[in-house]
Protein backbone atom coordinates (compact mmCIF):
# COMPACT_ATOMS: atom_id res chain seq x y z
CA UNK A 1 0.00 0.00 0.00
CA UNK A 2 1.12 3.47 -0.76
CA UNK A 3 1.97 5.59 2.24
CA UNK A 4 -0.95 7.93 2.92
CA UNK A 5 1.13 10.80 4.36
CA UNK A 6 3.39 10.58 1.29
CA UNK A 7 0.40 10.81 -1.04
CA UNK A 8 -0.99 13.78 0.92
CA UNK A 9 2.35 15.57 0.65
CA UNK A 10 2.50 14.86 -3.04
CA UNK A 11 -1.02 16.18 -3.61
CA UNK A 12 -0.23 19.29 -1.61
CA UNK A 13 2.76 19.92 -3.87
CA UNK A 14 0.56 19.44 -6.92
CA UNK A 15 -1.97 21.98 -5.65
CA UNK A 16 0.46 24.65 -4.53
CA UNK A 17 2.53 24.53 -7.72
CA UNK A 18 -0.15 25.44 -10.25
CA UNK A 19 -1.31 28.98 -10.86
CA UNK A 20 -5.00 28.07 -11.07
CA UNK A 21 -5.12 27.31 -7.33
CA UNK A 22 -4.25 30.87 -6.41
CA UNK A 23 -6.54 32.60 -8.86
CA UNK A 24 -9.58 30.44 -8.25
CA UNK A 25 -9.36 30.58 -4.46
CA UNK A 26 -8.45 34.27 -4.40
CA UNK A 27 -11.33 34.83 -6.84
CA UNK A 28 -13.75 33.03 -4.53
CA UNK A 29 -12.71 35.18 -1.59
CA UNK A 30 -12.61 38.54 -3.37
CA UNK A 31 -15.85 38.07 -5.30
CA UNK A 32 -17.79 36.83 -2.29
CA UNK A 33 -16.59 39.59 0.00
CA UNK A 34 -16.91 42.36 -2.58
CA UNK A 35 -20.40 41.46 -3.81
CA UNK A 36 -21.54 40.86 -0.22
CA UNK A 37 -20.20 44.27 0.78
CA UNK A 38 -21.88 45.97 -2.17
CA UNK A 39 -25.27 44.42 -1.44
CA UNK A 40 -24.97 45.14 2.27
CA UNK A 41 -24.36 48.82 1.52
CA UNK A 42 -27.27 48.82 -0.92
CA UNK A 43 -29.61 47.22 1.62
CA UNK A 44 -28.75 49.79 4.21
CA UNK A 45 -29.63 52.57 1.77
CA UNK A 46 -32.79 50.85 0.55
CA UNK A 47 -34.01 49.31 3.80
CA UNK A 48 -37.02 51.59 4.14
CA UNK A 49 -38.16 50.77 0.62
CA UNK A 50 -38.24 47.01 1.24
CA UNK A 51 -41.65 45.30 1.29
CA UNK A 52 -43.11 44.77 4.73
CA UNK A 53 -42.61 40.97 4.80
CA UNK A 54 -38.95 41.30 3.84
CA UNK A 55 -38.35 43.80 6.58
CA UNK A 56 -40.05 41.46 9.04
CA UNK A 57 -37.73 38.58 8.19
CA UNK A 58 -34.66 40.70 7.47
CA UNK A 59 -31.55 38.55 7.95
CA UNK A 60 -28.39 40.67 8.04
CA UNK A 61 -26.22 37.54 8.06
CA UNK A 62 -27.73 36.27 4.82
CA UNK A 63 -27.35 39.71 3.23
CA UNK A 64 -23.62 39.78 3.99
CA UNK A 65 -23.30 36.38 2.25
CA UNK A 66 -25.00 37.57 -0.96
CA UNK A 67 -21.69 37.30 -2.81
CA UNK A 68 -21.58 33.56 -2.39
CA UNK A 69 -23.89 32.97 -5.36
CA UNK A 70 -21.03 34.22 -7.51
CA UNK A 71 -18.12 33.31 -5.27
CA UNK A 72 -19.16 29.67 -5.11
CA UNK A 73 -18.58 29.43 -8.86
CA UNK A 74 -14.88 30.10 -8.29
CA UNK A 75 -14.94 27.27 -5.75
CA UNK A 76 -16.56 25.04 -8.36
CA UNK A 77 -13.81 25.96 -10.82
CA UNK A 78 -11.16 25.19 -8.20
CA UNK A 79 -12.67 21.80 -7.43
CA UNK A 80 -13.08 20.88 -11.08
CA UNK A 81 -9.54 21.91 -12.02
CA UNK A 82 -7.91 20.03 -9.15
CA UNK A 83 -9.22 16.75 -10.58
CA UNK A 84 -9.85 17.67 -14.22
CA UNK A 85 -6.32 18.81 -15.09
CA UNK A 86 -5.07 15.32 -14.28
CA UNK A 87 -7.10 14.13 -17.24
CA UNK A 88 -6.58 17.12 -19.51
CA UNK A 89 -2.80 16.84 -19.33
CA UNK A 90 -2.48 13.05 -19.33
CA UNK A 91 -0.90 13.45 -15.89
CA UNK A 92 -3.43 10.93 -14.59
CA UNK A 93 -1.42 8.05 -16.11
CA UNK A 94 1.77 9.24 -14.46
CA UNK A 95 -0.07 9.79 -11.17
CA UNK A 96 -1.69 6.36 -11.15
CA UNK A 97 1.55 4.66 -12.12
CA UNK A 98 3.04 6.28 -9.01
CA UNK A 99 0.02 5.58 -6.77
CA UNK A 100 -1.86 2.61 -8.26
CA UNK A 101 -4.25 2.32 -5.31
CA UNK A 102 -7.19 4.29 -6.70
CA UNK A 103 -8.82 5.06 -3.35
CA UNK A 104 -5.60 6.35 -1.79
CA UNK A 105 -4.98 8.53 -4.83
CA UNK A 106 -8.48 10.02 -5.17
CA UNK A 107 -9.28 10.50 -1.50
CA UNK A 108 -5.77 11.79 -0.79
CA UNK A 109 -6.29 14.44 -3.43
CA UNK A 110 -9.81 15.30 -2.24
CA UNK A 111 -8.66 15.53 1.38
CA UNK A 112 -5.88 17.99 0.63
CA UNK A 113 -7.87 20.10 -1.83
CA UNK A 114 -11.01 19.92 0.33
CA UNK A 115 -9.21 21.10 3.47
CA UNK A 116 -7.67 23.97 1.55
CA UNK A 117 -11.06 24.95 0.11
CA UNK A 118 -12.59 24.72 3.57
CA UNK A 119 -9.90 26.98 5.05
CA UNK A 120 -10.36 29.56 2.29
CA UNK A 121 -14.15 29.19 2.65
CA UNK A 122 -14.00 29.94 6.38
CA UNK A 123 -11.80 32.99 5.88
CA UNK A 124 -14.15 34.18 3.12
CA UNK A 125 -17.19 33.60 5.27
CA UNK A 126 -15.89 35.47 8.32
CA UNK A 127 -14.56 38.30 6.19
CA UNK A 128 -17.86 38.62 4.31
CA UNK A 129 -19.75 38.66 7.55
CA UNK A 130 -17.72 41.36 9.28
CA UNK A 131 -17.39 43.58 6.21
CA UNK A 132 -21.10 43.16 5.45
CA UNK A 133 -22.20 43.94 9.00
CA UNK A 134 -20.02 47.01 9.12
CA UNK A 135 -21.73 48.31 5.99
CA UNK A 136 -25.26 47.45 7.17
CA UNK A 137 -25.05 50.12 9.84
CA UNK A 138 -28.01 50.08 12.24
CA UNK A 139 -29.47 46.97 10.60
CA UNK A 140 -26.46 44.83 11.44
CA UNK A 141 -26.26 41.83 13.70
CA UNK A 142 -23.25 40.56 15.66
CA UNK A 143 -21.36 37.28 15.86
CA UNK A 144 -22.56 36.83 19.46
CA UNK A 145 -26.24 36.70 18.52
CA UNK A 146 -28.03 33.39 18.58
CA UNK A 147 -27.23 31.12 15.60
CA UNK A 148 -25.02 33.72 13.91
CA UNK A 149 -21.74 31.91 14.58
CA UNK A 150 -23.32 28.69 13.28
CA UNK A 151 -24.32 30.51 10.09
CA UNK A 152 -20.87 32.03 9.55
CA UNK A 153 -19.02 28.76 10.12
CA UNK A 154 -21.69 27.12 7.98
CA UNK A 155 -20.86 29.55 5.16
CA UNK A 156 -17.29 28.28 5.21
CA UNK A 157 -18.44 24.66 5.28
CA UNK A 158 -20.77 25.38 2.37
CA UNK A 159 -17.98 26.75 0.19
CA UNK A 160 -15.65 23.88 1.04
CA UNK A 161 -18.36 21.34 0.24
CA UNK A 162 -19.12 23.02 -3.10
CA UNK A 163 -15.46 22.49 -4.06
CA UNK A 164 -15.48 18.85 -2.94
CA UNK A 165 -18.75 18.17 -4.76
CA UNK A 166 -17.14 19.58 -7.93
CA UNK A 167 -14.13 17.30 -7.45
CA UNK A 168 -16.43 14.28 -7.37
CA UNK A 169 -18.25 15.41 -10.51
CA UNK A 170 -14.97 16.05 -12.34
CA UNK A 171 -13.75 12.57 -11.35
CA UNK A 172 -16.94 11.10 -12.82
CA UNK A 173 -16.79 13.11 -16.05
CA UNK A 174 -12.96 13.02 -16.39
CA UNK A 175 -12.89 16.38 -18.11
CA UNK A 176 -12.57 19.95 -16.88
CA UNK A 177 -14.47 21.49 -19.75
CA UNK A 178 -17.38 19.09 -19.53
CA UNK A 179 -17.62 19.44 -15.75
CA UNK A 180 -17.54 23.24 -15.87
CA UNK A 181 -19.99 23.26 -18.75
CA UNK A 182 -22.47 21.41 -16.57
CA UNK A 183 -21.80 22.72 -13.06
CA UNK A 184 -21.47 26.46 -13.71
CA UNK A 185 -24.75 26.90 -15.62
CA UNK A 186 -26.42 24.54 -13.19
CA UNK A 187 -25.53 26.46 -10.04
CA UNK A 188 -25.65 29.91 -11.58
CA UNK A 189 -28.82 29.57 -13.65
CA UNK A 190 -30.77 26.32 -13.46
CA UNK A 191 -30.85 25.99 -9.70
CA UNK A 192 -31.59 29.70 -9.17
CA UNK A 193 -34.38 29.76 -11.74
CA UNK A 194 -36.03 26.52 -10.66
CA UNK A 195 -36.03 27.65 -7.04
CA UNK A 196 -38.35 30.49 -8.08
CA UNK A 197 -40.73 28.43 -10.23
CA UNK A 198 -43.79 27.07 -8.45
CA UNK A 199 -43.85 23.29 -8.63
CA UNK A 200 -40.18 23.05 -9.58
CA UNK A 201 -39.03 24.61 -6.36
CA UNK A 202 -40.22 21.66 -4.30
CA UNK A 203 -37.58 19.65 -6.15
CA UNK A 204 -34.98 22.40 -6.40
CA UNK A 205 -34.83 22.82 -2.66
CA UNK A 206 -33.14 19.41 -2.50
CA UNK A 207 -30.36 20.51 -4.87
CA UNK A 208 -26.99 20.65 -3.08
CA UNK A 209 -26.65 24.41 -3.23
CA UNK A 210 -30.25 25.18 -2.22
CA UNK A 211 -30.22 22.74 0.68
CA UNK A 212 -26.69 23.55 1.83
CA UNK A 213 -27.17 27.31 1.86
CA UNK A 214 -29.85 26.96 4.55
CA UNK A 215 -26.98 26.70 7.03
CA UNK A 216 -26.27 30.40 6.48
CA UNK A 217 -29.72 31.59 7.53
CA UNK A 218 -30.23 32.95 11.00
CA UNK A 219 -33.83 34.12 10.65
CA UNK A 220 -36.12 31.21 9.64
CA UNK A 221 -37.51 31.69 6.12
CA UNK A 222 -35.33 34.74 5.78
CA UNK A 223 -36.28 37.54 3.40
CA UNK A 224 -39.66 36.08 2.58
CA UNK A 225 -38.42 32.67 1.38
CA UNK A 226 -40.75 29.70 1.40
CA UNK A 227 -40.43 27.50 4.46
CA UNK A 228 -38.30 24.40 3.81
CA UNK A 229 -39.10 20.96 5.22
CA UNK A 230 -35.65 20.81 6.81
CA UNK A 231 -33.63 23.01 9.16
CA UNK A 232 -30.15 24.48 8.69
CA UNK A 233 -28.31 21.28 9.72
CA UNK A 234 -30.78 19.13 7.80
CA UNK A 235 -30.01 21.20 4.71
CA UNK A 236 -26.27 20.76 5.21
CA UNK A 237 -26.92 17.03 5.69
CA UNK A 238 -28.67 16.90 2.31
CA UNK A 239 -25.69 18.65 0.74
CA UNK A 240 -23.33 16.17 2.40
CA UNK A 241 -25.28 13.32 0.83
CA UNK A 242 -24.79 14.92 -2.58
CA UNK A 243 -21.08 15.30 -1.92
CA UNK A 244 -20.80 11.68 -0.77
CA UNK A 245 -22.67 10.49 -3.86
CA UNK A 246 -20.43 12.53 -6.19
CA UNK A 247 -17.27 11.18 -4.55
CA UNK A 248 -18.56 7.61 -4.62
CA UNK A 249 -19.42 8.02 -8.30
CA UNK A 250 -16.00 9.49 -9.01
CA UNK A 251 -14.30 6.63 -7.22
CA UNK A 252 -16.28 3.98 -9.10
CA UNK A 253 -15.41 5.61 -12.44
CA UNK A 254 -11.73 5.82 -11.51
CA UNK A 255 -11.69 2.19 -10.42
CA UNK A 256 -13.65 0.73 -13.31
CA UNK A 257 -12.45 2.71 -16.28
CA UNK A 258 -9.12 2.54 -18.04
CA UNK A 259 -6.95 5.55 -17.33
CA UNK B 1 11.57 -9.22 -14.73
CA UNK B 2 8.12 -8.76 -16.24
CA UNK B 3 5.96 -11.78 -17.02
CA UNK B 4 2.89 -11.61 -19.22
CA UNK B 5 0.56 -14.53 -19.30
CA UNK B 6 -2.33 -14.78 -21.73
CA UNK B 7 -2.76 -11.01 -21.63
CA UNK B 8 -5.87 -10.03 -23.58
CA UNK B 9 -7.67 -6.74 -24.10
CA UNK B 10 -10.90 -6.41 -26.02
CA UNK B 11 -12.64 -3.14 -26.83
CA UNK B 12 -16.14 -4.22 -27.76
CA UNK B 13 -15.68 -6.75 -30.52
CA UNK B 14 -12.18 -5.60 -31.44
CA UNK B 15 -9.35 -7.54 -29.85
CA UNK B 16 -6.48 -5.11 -29.32
CA UNK B 17 -4.22 -7.52 -27.48
CA UNK B 18 -4.65 -11.21 -28.03
CA UNK B 19 -3.35 -13.78 -25.52
CA UNK B 20 0.13 -12.30 -25.21
CA UNK B 21 2.59 -14.34 -23.18
CA UNK B 22 6.24 -13.46 -22.91
CA UNK B 23 8.89 -12.57 -20.36
CA UNK B 24 11.05 -9.47 -20.24
CA UNK B 25 14.38 -10.42 -18.69
CA UNK B 26 16.88 -8.32 -16.73
CA UNK B 27 20.28 -7.20 -17.96
CA UNK B 28 19.27 -6.56 -21.53
CA UNK B 29 17.24 -4.31 -23.76
CA UNK B 30 14.08 -6.03 -24.95
CA UNK B 31 12.60 -4.39 -28.01
CA UNK B 32 8.83 -4.43 -28.38
CA UNK B 33 8.16 -4.12 -32.04
CA UNK B 34 4.98 -3.82 -34.05
CA UNK B 35 3.37 -1.52 -36.59
CA UNK B 36 1.26 1.39 -35.37
CA UNK B 37 -1.97 0.07 -33.91
CA UNK B 38 -0.53 -3.37 -33.16
CA UNK B 39 -1.39 -3.04 -29.46
CA UNK B 40 1.98 -2.01 -28.04
CA UNK B 41 0.76 0.96 -26.01
CA UNK B 42 -2.30 -0.91 -24.76
CA UNK B 43 -0.02 -3.72 -23.60
CA UNK B 44 2.25 -1.28 -21.82
CA UNK B 45 -0.68 0.44 -20.13
CA UNK B 46 -1.90 -2.94 -18.87
CA UNK B 47 1.60 -3.68 -17.56
CA UNK B 48 1.30 -0.53 -15.42
CA UNK B 49 -2.23 -1.39 -14.33
CA UNK B 50 -3.61 1.71 -16.04
CA UNK B 51 -5.89 -0.36 -18.26
CA UNK B 52 -7.54 -3.47 -16.91
CA UNK B 53 -6.93 -6.61 -19.00
CA UNK B 54 -9.99 -8.48 -20.27
CA UNK B 55 -8.14 -11.60 -19.18
CA UNK B 56 -4.63 -12.70 -18.38
CA UNK B 57 -2.06 -11.32 -15.95
CA UNK B 58 1.08 -9.23 -15.74
CA UNK B 59 3.57 -9.80 -12.95
CA UNK B 60 6.38 -7.45 -11.99
CA UNK B 61 9.02 -9.44 -10.12
CA UNK B 62 6.27 -11.91 -9.28
CA UNK B 63 3.72 -9.37 -8.05
CA UNK B 64 0.79 -7.48 -9.48
CA UNK B 65 1.47 -3.81 -10.11
CA UNK B 66 -1.13 -2.75 -7.55
CA UNK B 67 0.66 -4.79 -4.88
CA UNK B 68 3.86 -2.78 -5.25
CA UNK B 69 4.38 -0.51 -2.24
CA UNK B 70 6.13 2.31 -3.97
CA UNK B 71 6.02 1.31 -7.62
CA UNK B 72 8.36 4.02 -8.91
CA UNK B 73 11.15 2.23 -7.03
CA UNK B 74 10.47 -0.96 -8.99
CA UNK B 75 9.50 0.23 -12.41
CA UNK B 76 9.80 3.53 -14.21
CA UNK B 77 7.87 4.23 -17.36
CA UNK B 78 7.82 6.78 -20.13
CA UNK B 79 4.43 6.44 -21.76
CA UNK B 80 3.99 9.72 -23.52
CA UNK B 81 6.05 12.81 -23.06
CA UNK B 82 3.05 15.02 -22.38
CA UNK B 83 1.85 12.95 -19.42
CA UNK B 84 2.81 15.72 -17.02
CA UNK B 85 1.13 18.98 -16.04
CA UNK B 86 2.28 21.73 -18.39
CA UNK B 87 1.50 24.52 -15.94
CA UNK B 88 3.93 23.11 -13.41
CA UNK B 89 7.69 23.53 -13.60
CA UNK B 90 9.86 20.57 -14.54
CA UNK B 91 11.14 20.49 -10.97
CA UNK B 92 7.70 20.48 -9.37
CA UNK B 93 6.35 17.90 -11.80
CA UNK B 94 9.06 15.54 -10.62
CA UNK B 95 8.83 16.61 -6.98
CA UNK B 96 5.19 15.61 -6.55
CA UNK B 97 5.95 12.23 -8.12
CA UNK B 98 8.97 11.74 -5.87
CA UNK B 99 7.03 12.64 -2.73
CA UNK B 100 4.24 10.17 -3.48
CA UNK B 101 6.77 7.33 -3.40
CA UNK B 102 8.93 8.73 -0.60
CA UNK B 103 11.86 9.35 -2.89
CA UNK B 104 14.24 11.95 -1.39
CA UNK B 105 13.95 15.41 -2.93
CA UNK B 106 17.64 15.56 -3.91
CA UNK B 107 16.93 12.78 -6.40
CA UNK B 108 14.83 15.27 -8.42
CA UNK B 109 17.92 17.41 -9.01
CA UNK B 110 19.98 14.33 -9.82
CA UNK B 111 17.68 13.02 -12.55
CA UNK B 112 17.22 16.49 -14.05
CA UNK B 113 20.99 16.69 -14.22
CA UNK B 114 21.19 13.21 -15.74
CA UNK B 115 18.85 14.11 -18.61
CA UNK B 116 20.42 17.53 -19.09
CA UNK B 117 17.48 19.67 -17.99
CA UNK B 118 19.01 21.36 -14.94
CA UNK B 119 19.06 24.72 -16.69
CA UNK B 120 15.30 24.66 -17.29
CA UNK B 121 14.29 22.95 -14.03
CA UNK B 122 12.28 26.00 -12.95
CA UNK B 123 10.56 26.51 -16.31
CA UNK B 124 7.00 25.42 -16.97
CA UNK B 125 7.02 22.18 -18.87
CA UNK B 126 4.36 23.29 -21.38
CA UNK B 127 6.97 25.46 -23.07
CA UNK B 128 9.30 22.52 -23.58
CA UNK B 129 10.14 21.23 -27.04
CA UNK B 130 9.28 17.65 -27.96
CA UNK B 131 12.82 16.56 -27.16
CA UNK B 132 12.87 18.32 -23.79
CA UNK B 133 9.47 16.84 -22.92
CA UNK B 134 10.82 13.40 -23.77
CA UNK B 135 13.85 13.99 -21.55
CA UNK B 136 11.61 15.13 -18.70
CA UNK B 137 9.51 11.97 -19.11
CA UNK B 138 12.68 9.89 -18.94
CA UNK B 139 13.77 11.78 -15.83
CA UNK B 140 10.41 10.87 -14.27
CA UNK B 141 10.96 7.22 -15.16
CA UNK B 142 14.42 7.26 -13.55
CA UNK B 143 13.29 9.01 -10.34
CA UNK B 144 12.98 5.93 -8.16
CA UNK B 145 16.19 4.36 -9.52
CA UNK B 146 14.05 1.39 -10.59
CA UNK B 147 15.34 -2.02 -11.69
CA UNK B 148 12.83 -2.08 -14.53
CA UNK B 149 12.38 0.63 -17.13
CA UNK B 150 9.77 0.87 -19.80
CA UNK B 151 9.85 3.32 -22.70
CA UNK B 152 7.04 3.71 -25.22
CA UNK B 153 8.44 4.99 -28.52
CA UNK B 154 11.16 7.04 -26.84
CA UNK B 155 12.82 8.29 -30.02
CA UNK B 156 9.62 9.71 -31.51
CA UNK B 157 10.09 13.31 -32.50
CA UNK B 158 13.69 13.51 -31.36
CA UNK B 159 16.56 15.03 -33.29
CA UNK B 160 19.52 12.78 -34.18
CA UNK B 161 21.47 13.89 -31.15
CA UNK B 162 18.56 13.06 -28.87
CA UNK B 163 18.10 9.66 -30.49
CA UNK B 164 21.77 8.89 -30.01
CA UNK B 165 21.54 9.95 -26.37
CA UNK B 166 18.53 7.71 -25.66
CA UNK B 167 20.10 4.71 -27.35
CA UNK B 168 23.22 5.02 -25.25
CA UNK B 169 21.23 5.62 -22.09
CA UNK B 170 19.20 2.43 -22.61
CA UNK B 171 22.28 0.35 -23.31
CA UNK B 172 23.99 1.82 -20.28
CA UNK B 173 21.00 1.08 -18.05
CA UNK B 174 20.93 -2.51 -19.30
CA UNK B 175 24.61 -3.04 -18.53
CA UNK B 176 23.81 -2.07 -14.94
CA UNK B 177 21.66 -5.20 -14.86
CA UNK B 178 18.32 -3.45 -15.26
CA UNK B 179 15.39 -4.73 -17.25
CA UNK B 180 14.77 -2.46 -20.21
CA UNK B 181 11.59 -2.76 -22.25
CA UNK B 182 11.29 -0.39 -25.17
CA UNK B 183 8.67 -0.19 -27.88
CA UNK B 184 9.11 1.01 -31.43
CA UNK B 185 7.54 0.67 -34.82
CA UNK B 186 10.94 0.96 -36.47
CA UNK B 187 12.95 -2.21 -36.99
CA UNK B 188 16.07 -0.20 -37.80
CA UNK B 189 15.88 1.46 -34.40
CA UNK B 190 15.51 -1.86 -32.61
CA UNK B 191 18.38 -3.41 -34.53
CA UNK B 192 20.65 -0.79 -33.00
CA UNK B 193 19.53 -1.08 -29.38
CA UNK B 194 17.75 -4.31 -28.61
CA UNK B 195 19.32 -7.58 -27.49
CA UNK B 196 16.01 -9.39 -27.47
CA UNK B 197 12.98 -8.86 -29.61
CA UNK B 198 9.26 -9.31 -29.08
CA UNK B 199 7.24 -8.68 -32.23
CA UNK B 200 3.48 -8.28 -32.27
CA UNK B 201 0.98 -7.67 -35.04
CA UNK B 202 -2.73 -7.13 -34.49
CA UNK B 203 -2.23 -7.86 -30.82
CA UNK B 204 -0.78 -11.30 -31.42
CA UNK B 205 2.71 -12.50 -30.64
CA UNK B 206 4.65 -12.99 -33.87
CA UNK B 207 8.14 -13.51 -32.54
CA UNK B 208 9.95 -13.71 -29.21
CA UNK B 209 13.65 -14.34 -29.73
CA UNK B 210 17.10 -12.87 -29.42
CA UNK B 211 18.04 -10.17 -31.90
CA UNK B 212 20.73 -12.46 -33.36
CA UNK B 213 18.22 -15.25 -33.89
CA UNK B 214 15.77 -12.84 -35.42
CA UNK B 215 18.36 -11.61 -37.89
CA UNK B 216 19.39 -15.18 -38.63
CA UNK B 217 15.88 -16.38 -39.30
CA UNK B 218 14.17 -13.45 -40.81
CA UNK B 219 16.49 -11.72 -43.16
CA UNK B 220 16.49 -13.36 -46.54
CA UNK B 221 20.03 -14.29 -47.53
CA UNK B 222 21.10 -14.86 -51.08
CA UNK B 223 24.16 -14.94 -53.28
CA UNK B 224 24.87 -12.14 -55.69
CA UNK B 225 27.19 -12.56 -58.65
CA UNK B 226 28.33 -10.70 -61.72
CA UNK B 227 29.77 -12.41 -64.77
CA UNK B 228 30.36 -11.63 -68.46
CA UNK B 229 29.06 -15.16 -69.27
CA UNK B 230 25.46 -14.80 -68.14
CA UNK B 231 23.87 -17.48 -70.32
CA UNK B 232 26.50 -20.08 -69.49
CA UNK B 233 26.10 -19.27 -65.80
CA UNK B 234 22.34 -19.66 -65.92
CA UNK B 235 22.70 -23.04 -67.64
CA UNK B 236 25.25 -24.34 -65.14
CA UNK B 237 23.11 -23.21 -62.19
CA UNK B 238 19.97 -24.64 -63.76
CA UNK B 239 21.67 -28.01 -64.17
CA UNK B 240 22.36 -27.92 -60.41
CA UNK B 241 18.71 -27.11 -59.72
CA UNK B 242 19.33 -23.42 -58.90
CA UNK B 243 17.52 -20.44 -60.36
CA UNK B 244 19.34 -17.19 -61.05
CA UNK B 245 17.19 -14.11 -60.93
CA UNK B 246 18.12 -10.90 -62.70
CA UNK B 247 18.95 -8.22 -60.10
CA UNK B 248 18.36 -5.44 -62.59
CA UNK B 249 21.85 -3.96 -62.48
CA UNK B 250 23.41 -6.71 -64.56
CA UNK B 251 24.02 -8.95 -61.55
CA UNK B 252 22.29 -12.24 -60.79
CA UNK B 253 20.82 -13.33 -57.46
CA UNK B 254 20.54 -16.92 -56.29
CA UNK B 255 18.52 -18.07 -53.28
CA UNK B 256 19.17 -21.08 -51.13
CA UNK B 257 22.84 -21.86 -51.74
CA UNK B 258 26.16 -20.82 -50.23
CA UNK B 259 28.81 -18.72 -51.96
CA UNK B 260 31.28 -21.61 -51.54
CA UNK B 261 29.10 -24.11 -53.37
CA UNK B 262 28.23 -21.71 -56.20
CA UNK B 263 31.87 -20.60 -56.56
CA UNK B 264 33.04 -24.18 -56.83
CA UNK B 265 30.28 -25.14 -59.23
CA UNK B 266 31.04 -22.27 -61.60
CA UNK B 267 34.81 -22.86 -61.34
CA UNK B 268 34.30 -26.44 -62.54
CA UNK B 269 32.77 -24.98 -65.69
CA UNK B 270 35.47 -22.33 -65.97
CA UNK B 271 33.01 -19.45 -65.71
CA UNK B 272 34.61 -16.04 -65.23
CA UNK B 273 33.28 -14.14 -62.18
CA UNK B 274 33.57 -10.40 -61.49
CA UNK B 275 31.72 -10.60 -58.20
CA UNK B 276 30.49 -13.30 -55.85
CA UNK B 277 29.06 -12.21 -52.51
CA UNK B 278 26.67 -13.24 -49.76
CA UNK B 279 23.81 -10.76 -49.28
CA UNK B 280 21.16 -10.14 -46.71
CA UNK B 281 17.87 -8.32 -47.18
CA UNK B 282 17.32 -5.54 -44.67
CA UNK B 283 15.66 -6.28 -41.35
CA UNK B 284 13.14 -3.55 -42.03
CA UNK B 285 12.05 -5.58 -45.04
CA UNK B 286 11.82 -8.74 -42.95
CA UNK B 287 9.76 -6.97 -40.31
CA UNK B 288 7.38 -5.49 -42.88
CA UNK B 289 6.95 -8.88 -44.44
CA UNK B 290 6.29 -10.46 -41.06
CA UNK B 291 3.67 -7.98 -39.92
CA UNK B 292 2.08 -7.69 -43.35
CA UNK B 293 1.80 -11.47 -43.16
CA UNK B 294 -0.07 -11.17 -39.89
CA UNK B 295 -2.49 -8.70 -41.39
CA UNK B 296 -3.09 -10.87 -44.43
CA UNK B 297 -3.41 -13.93 -42.31
CA UNK B 298 -6.26 -12.32 -40.42
CA UNK B 299 -7.97 -10.69 -43.34
CA UNK B 300 -8.26 -13.94 -45.25
CA UNK B 301 -8.71 -16.10 -42.21
CA UNK B 302 -5.98 -18.62 -42.88
CA UNK B 303 -5.91 -18.31 -46.63
CA UNK B 304 -3.16 -15.70 -46.70
CA UNK B 305 0.58 -16.26 -46.78
CA UNK B 306 1.78 -18.57 -44.06
CA UNK B 307 4.71 -16.35 -43.16
CA UNK B 308 3.23 -14.89 -39.99
CA UNK B 309 1.81 -18.20 -38.92
CA UNK B 310 5.15 -19.93 -39.35
CA UNK B 311 7.01 -17.50 -37.19
CA UNK B 312 4.33 -17.48 -34.56
CA UNK B 313 4.97 -21.16 -34.02
CA UNK B 314 8.70 -20.52 -33.81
Amino acid sequence: MASVPAVLRSEWTKIRTVASTVWTLAGALVVTVAVGAGLSALMRAQFDNLPEFERATFDPTVISFSGMVLGQLAMVVFGVLVVGTEYGSGMIRTSLAAVPQRATFLFGKVTVAGLLALAVGLVTSFLSFFVGQALLGEHRTSIGEENVLRAVIGGGLYMGLMAVFSMGVAAMLRSSMLSLGILVPFFFLVSQILSAVPGAKEVARYFPDQAGSKIMQVVPNAMGQDPAPYGPWGGLGIMLLWVAAALAGGYVVLKKRDA
Amino acid sequence: MIELEGLTKRFGTKTAVDRLSFTVRPGMVTGFLGPNGAGKSTTMRMMLDLDAPTSGTVRIDGRHYRELDEPLKYIGALLDAKALHGGRTAYHNLLCLAQSNRIPERRVGEVLDLVGLSAVARKKSKNFSMGMGQRLGIAAALLGDPRILMFDEPVNGLDPEGIHWIRNLMKHLATEGRTIFVSSHLMSEMALTADHLVVIGQGKLLADMSMADFIQRNSRSYVRLRTPQRELTRDVLASAGLTAVDAGDGALEIDGESTERIGELLAEHRVVLHELSAQRASLEEAFMQMTAGAVEYHAHDGAGPQWGADVKGA
